[in-house]
């Protein structure tokens, strides 16, 4: 057998990272960027235990993520980990988003239960399957939805899969509520984003 | 721009493989051979540069095909869709699957002689999980990635020779389609319309991967057809061209179909959004457009028309037209005439069911809509056919012996569609579309299929025979002089035969998945075999899912890629 291991998904992210990343926050912040001690800018990691989420769009877009700005059961909407400390919006990886809704923590499944936080729940905003932006809703059934090749999550049983061809629930983020701010209270729960076959 | 030169990985081992399978020296393919391809191989996507889909071996047909067996298989290890055909070169088989592996075989024992393994970034995505084939050249194989790369590499061996940035993945920028190869060049397009990029074709040094051109398919501010772009639109405005174009020699022209624009709704970006889907005629030696034929302006339905019309010179009205056949998705079945300055519309009528052309101009070939059925931001509209069209991107097929022009189309399915307002960011979805009941797919009430394999006499403009499965069709067709036409396509496996004069199935065999391969025919020893991957995914999947929500059904297919091989018994 014989394969190409000469430009891989790191050095692809490596040249991603130097010139649209390091640029854009060096624009944002007027600070250099340091690199963290794995060696990957701090932009790029996963979200942190202690991270703050912010609000990637809708009406309080670039607002810190609280509970009472979501609605129950509204359309689950995408957010960004942000480290209070340094102001490092963790946008270097789409693989760092993550969506957030409002539900009935009584009627979550049970295990899952510990990553709610006053019934606000995160699950990674990457399918799956083929690794597409699950941005679809079903209102009806409260099922996240991947508009690709039509997978449908179930928000109240930990994202595990009720349609489609998705192998796996979409990874989920615990929380947790710190003086009213919603808060990364661990790393995801699960792997993010698609598993390549060989 | 990256270009690496080759490193050698597990060359022993590829080399032990070719010594102990005494395979036949390598035939190059030439510039020759490409333009007159022998009948014993099939050297690129559709077999010649007219997008035929057609063989003249007629060893297998219709007296004996009910005697074709299986006479070898062998399994990819992948899920999800496999639509490249087999590309054979005297005895080398090259097949591409989802993921961009390529598998080279040995075509006569079906032993493995390579296997080239992308690893593709953890942070793509990838709408369209497939791959649709590869391209040949000298002692070279050609793909292009679903990460934006064209790669080259050694026929023989595997060998990475080197590798070019098309574009970036992380705007959203990806590949599925097989090069298309003329004139010392190797031409691509880049899919991607779903996620806000400028669609292009660009074309590479054959040998050293250098790029020699790139042609957007939609005009800057101040270059012709511009003015059909309000504001930036054009800058993310989709036309993607994801699908093999046709090559004529004479004119040397490359005729590429090329996909709606973005957002999906046409109220995003009034105007008639040249050159969306359209065919555009590029120079293949500059790259400069020469003419276009726009099928239908603004759209909102998805109607990409990506499928390059195929070369057929046909009567009208007495005359030989030096023509082009395109069976849309929009429904209809276009014909047209190429000239060196000009794309000329002919006649154009539905093949499927459609509800919202309500008139086409017989001089231009424009449509007028009925604008109750072009959904918008905040408006909901119902439209037949659906989103996939009454042909997506499975090719058709042209016998000259018969003059029938084959279509694997599907018809009876329609949409309901809905805008919202979306806001760009690179990379990320870009359609607009809202959420609708039913995934916005539907029946249409008392009918009673959905799949079809029609014929159509190009000379005539009518339509032949049908013949219709309860299934959704998304069978490539291959066309043979033993009469014969060769499709899977529908959700039961089968993988089947059909008499080519009235549509009769002959031939059927049942496989492991479903298919949506592009078959392929060719000979070893003088002896005739037919190939085509079977591995069902992407859209058929997709929209076996919304049938299953529409029907209450579960109709299951199963997935994973085998390539089969069939033959009459010696």
């Amino acid at each position: 057998m014989s394969s190409s291991d000469s430009r891989n998904g790191k050095d692809r992210e490596a040249t991603t990272l130097s010139r649209r990343s390091i640029f854009k926050m060096g624009l944002a912040t007027g600070i250099a960027v340091p690199m963290s001690a794995l060696g990957q800018a701090p932009n790029r990691l996963r979200p942190q235990p202690g991270d703050q989420l912010v609000f990637e769009e809708g009406a309080n877009q670039d607002e810190l993520v609280r509970p009472e700005l979501l609605e129950l059961e509204q359309r689950p909407l995408s957010a960004l980990a942000r480290d209070p400390e340094t102001q490092v919006l963790r946008d270097g990886s789409r693989l760092n988003r993550v969506m957030i809704t409002r539900i009935d923590p009584q009627k979550l499944t049970a295990r899952y239960q510990a990553n709610a936080a006053e019934g606000v729940i995160a699950y990674s905003a990457v399918c799956t399957h083929t690794g597409c932006d699950v941005i679809n809703w079903d209102a009806g059934q409260l099922r996240m939805a991947c508009p690709c090749h039509e997978s449908q999550f179930d928000i109240y049983d930990g994202a595990n899969v009720v349609g489609g061809p998705a192998p796996r629930p979409l990874a989920m983020l615990p929380l947790e509520v710190v003086d009213g701010v919603v808060i990364v209270a661990a790393g995801f729960r699960g792997r993010v984003g698609f598993t390549q076959q060989f | 721009m990256i270009i690496r030169s080759s490193i050698l990985l597990c060359c022993s081992l590829i080399s032990s493989l070719l010594f102990a399978q005494d395979l036949p020296p390598y035939n190059p393919v030439t510039a020759e051979r490409l333009l007159n391809p022998e009948e014993s191989n099939w050297l690129m996507y559709r077999g010649s540069y007219d997008s035929h889909g057609y063989s003249s071996l007629d060893e297998i047909n219709t007296d004996n095909v009910d005697g074709l067996v299986p006479v070898w298989s062998f399994s990819t290890g992948l899920r999800e869709g496999h639509q490249a055909p087999p590309i054979v070169n005297d005895g080398y088989m090259y097949v591409t699957t989802p993921q961009n592996h390529i598998l080279a075989i040995n075509a006569r024992t079906g032993d493995l002689i390579w296997r080239y393994v992308r690893y593709l970034p953890d942070d793509l995505q990838q709408f369209h999980p497939t791959n649709r084939g590869v391209a040949l050249f000298g002692d070279r194989v050609y793909m292009a990635t679903v990460d934006a790369f064209l790669v080259s590499l050694d026929a023989l061996t595997g060998e990475l020779i080197w590798e070019v940035a098309v574009e970036d993945y992380y705007n959203g920028y990806y590949m599925t389609m097989a090069p298309l190869i003329a004139d010392g060049n190797v031409m691509v397009g880049v899919s991607g319309g779903e996620l806000g990029i400028r669609g292009f074709v660009a074309a590479y040094d054959v040998m050293t991967g250098e790029e020699q051109w790139k042609t957007y398919t939609i005009p800057a501010p101040g270059e012709p057809g511009s003015e059909s772009w309000p504001g930036d639109t054009w800058q993310t405005g989709g036309v993607p061209v994801w699908l093999t174009g046709s090559y004529d020699p004479e004119l040397n022209l490359a005729y590429w179909g090329t996909g709606n624009g973005g957002p999906w709704m046409g109220d995003t970006r009034p105007g008639d959004n040249l050159y969306s889907s359209s065919v555009i005629a590029l120079d293949v030696t500059t790259g400069e457009l020469k003419n276009h034929h726009q099928y239908h302006w603004n759209d909102s339905w998805d109607w990409d028309e990506v499928s390059a019309p195929l070369l057929i010179d046909f009567q009208r009205n007495g005359e030989s037209v030096n023509g082009m056949v395109h069976p849309g998705r929009n429904g209809y079945l276009w014909f047209l005439e190429r000239e060196a300055d000009a794309i000329n519309f002919v006649d154009a009528n539905p093949y499927v069911y459609q509800d919202v052309f309500t008139s086409i101009d017989p001089v231009s070939g424009r449509p007028e809509y009925d604008m109750t059925k072009k959904p918008g931001t905040g408006y909901e509209a119902n439209f037949c056919p659906s989103l996939w069209g009454g042909k997506d991107w499975p090719p058709a097929a042209f016998d000259p012996e018969s003059r029938l022009l084959f279509i694997p189309a599907n018809d009876n399915v329609c949409s309901t569609m809905v805008g919202e307002e979306i806001q760009y960011s690179p990379g990320r979805s870009y359609m607009g579309r809202g959420t609708s009941e039913n995934g916005g797919f539907f029946v249409r009430p008392g009918t009673d299929h959905i799949g079809e394999l029609q014929a159509w006499n190009v000379d005539t403009g009518e339509r032949a025979w049908t013949t219709t499965f309860e299934s959704q069709n998304w069978g490539p067709v291959l066309a043979t002089a033993g009469d014969l036409v060769f499709m899977g396509g529908t959700n039961d496996r089968y993988f089947r035969a059909f008499d080519s004069s009235s549509g009769e199935i002959l031939w059927q065999q049942r496989t492991n998945s479903g298919i949506t391969g592009v078959p392929v025919t060719y000979t070893l020893d003088g002896k005739q075999y037919i190939a085509v991957q079977s591995g069902w995914g992407v859209d058929a999947q997709r929209e076996q899912n919304l049938l299953n929500m529409a029907k209450g059904e579960n109709h299951y297919v199963p997935q994973g890629g085998v390539i089969w091989v069939f033959a009459l018994p010696d």
